[in-house]
């Protein structure tokens, strides 16, 4: 087994709050309340991610929505999707802190639409001015080591790098910065967020070492979302156990597996 | 008095931020509240004024990914 401090229920812990699921999970795009229920109980996530939004006139959905989160015993990571600026940034995370009762936020500030790459320059400083008020930020980066670094000096105490562009399900498209990101961070939380299309996307990242995945397409938009989420369950604790265990290194060359030794006929 | 709310232009009577919000029939709701691009505390609505041209954003719980 891997040499890592590791509590006896290997929880992860991100700012001081323990979790037993290594899973979070978006509550958008499902086909119906029901399913997003259902699906959000099949993953045994604690975590699921929440907006705020303009309501339509007498629509009433926002209050019906946030029935039904509550009803579910999770805990809420507000975001600030669609954000562009650091103050749309700042004012949407006031606002969702208030709503939401909670100083959790994940900071998305988006730097370009056909990626939805974050501006990580806005979302440094956004950063800054959220943790210096009181807030708990869960910044949605890229695998970039200096902007992971000033993230870390400006409050931060848990990453998101992206596994590939919102909403794409192209998995890990740069395995080798996140496992440098990894080697580079070995004692920051560090959740990839973002991309994932596949349980196989997600078990990879578990494998690599890192702490949990964020998703939601590729539950929500699954044919079947619920078995789908019960499916990433799977994936993330099998990943999780796979890093624990310390996978082998791959080899250029083949290596025979059974014994060479006694071979007949030779 | 015309202000902007949500994006939509309105006509409205009230005066500050808490009577705008009963007044759209949001009174009952959880909501969040920003002025002119500035955070609102629930608290402090009553006391906030609005203005002509004024815009304001009355966000609710949405989905989020």
């Amino acid at each position: 087994m891997k040499d890592v401090a590791r509590a006896p229920d290997d929880a992860l812990e991100v700012y001081g709050t323990r979790l037993s699921s290594r899973l979070f999970v978006g509550t958008s795009m499902y086909d119906s309340p029901a399913i997003l229920a259902d699906a959000v109980r099949a993953s045994a996530c604690e975590v699921v991610t929440v907006s705020l939004r303009r309501e339509a006139g007498g629509s009433r959905a926002g209050g019906s929505f946030w029935d039904l989160i509550k009803s579910m015993n999770v805990r809420v990571l507000p975001n600030t999707a669609g954000c562009k600026t650091v103050k749309e940034a700042v004012t949407t995370a006031q606002m969702a802190r208030e709503v939401f009762d909670t100083p959790w936020i994940k900071l998305e500030v988006i730097g370009e639409d056909d990626t939805l790459q974050p501006d990580v320059f806005g979302l440094v400083e956004a950063a800054r001015i959220l943790s210096e008020d009181g807030f708990e930020v869960f910044p949605y980066t890229t695998e970039d080591l200096v902007v992971a670094e000033k993230l870390l000096g400006a409050g931060c105490k848990v990453l998101m790098p992206w596994g590939a562009p919102i909403g794409s399900g192209r998995g890990l498209n740069n395995v080798f910065g996140l496992k440098a990101m990894r080697a580079h961070f070995p004692d920051v939380p560090l959740v990839v967020d973002a991309g994932i299309g596949a349980p196989s996307h997600a078990a990879q990242a578990l494998e690599m070492g890192y702490d949990a995945v964020l998703l939601n397409t590729a539950i929500a938009k699954a044919g079947d979302a619920v078995a789908m989420a019960h499916a990433f369950k799977l994936a993330v604790a099998a990943g999780r156990e796979a890093w624990l265990a310390t996978p082998m290194e791959p080899r250029d060359m083949a290596a025979p597996s059974t014994p060479v030794f006694g071979v007949a006929f030779r | 008095m015309n202000i902007r709310v949500n994006g939509i232009d309105c006509d409205v009577k009230a005066s500050d931020l808490e009577s705008l919000l009963a007044e759209l029939d949001y009174a009952e709701q959880t909501v969040a509240t920003a002025l002119n691009r500035a955070f609102v505390r629930k608290k402090d609505r009553a006391a906030t004024r609005i203005a002509e041209g004024d815009e304001v954003e009355i966000l609710t719980p949405r989905q989020g990914g």
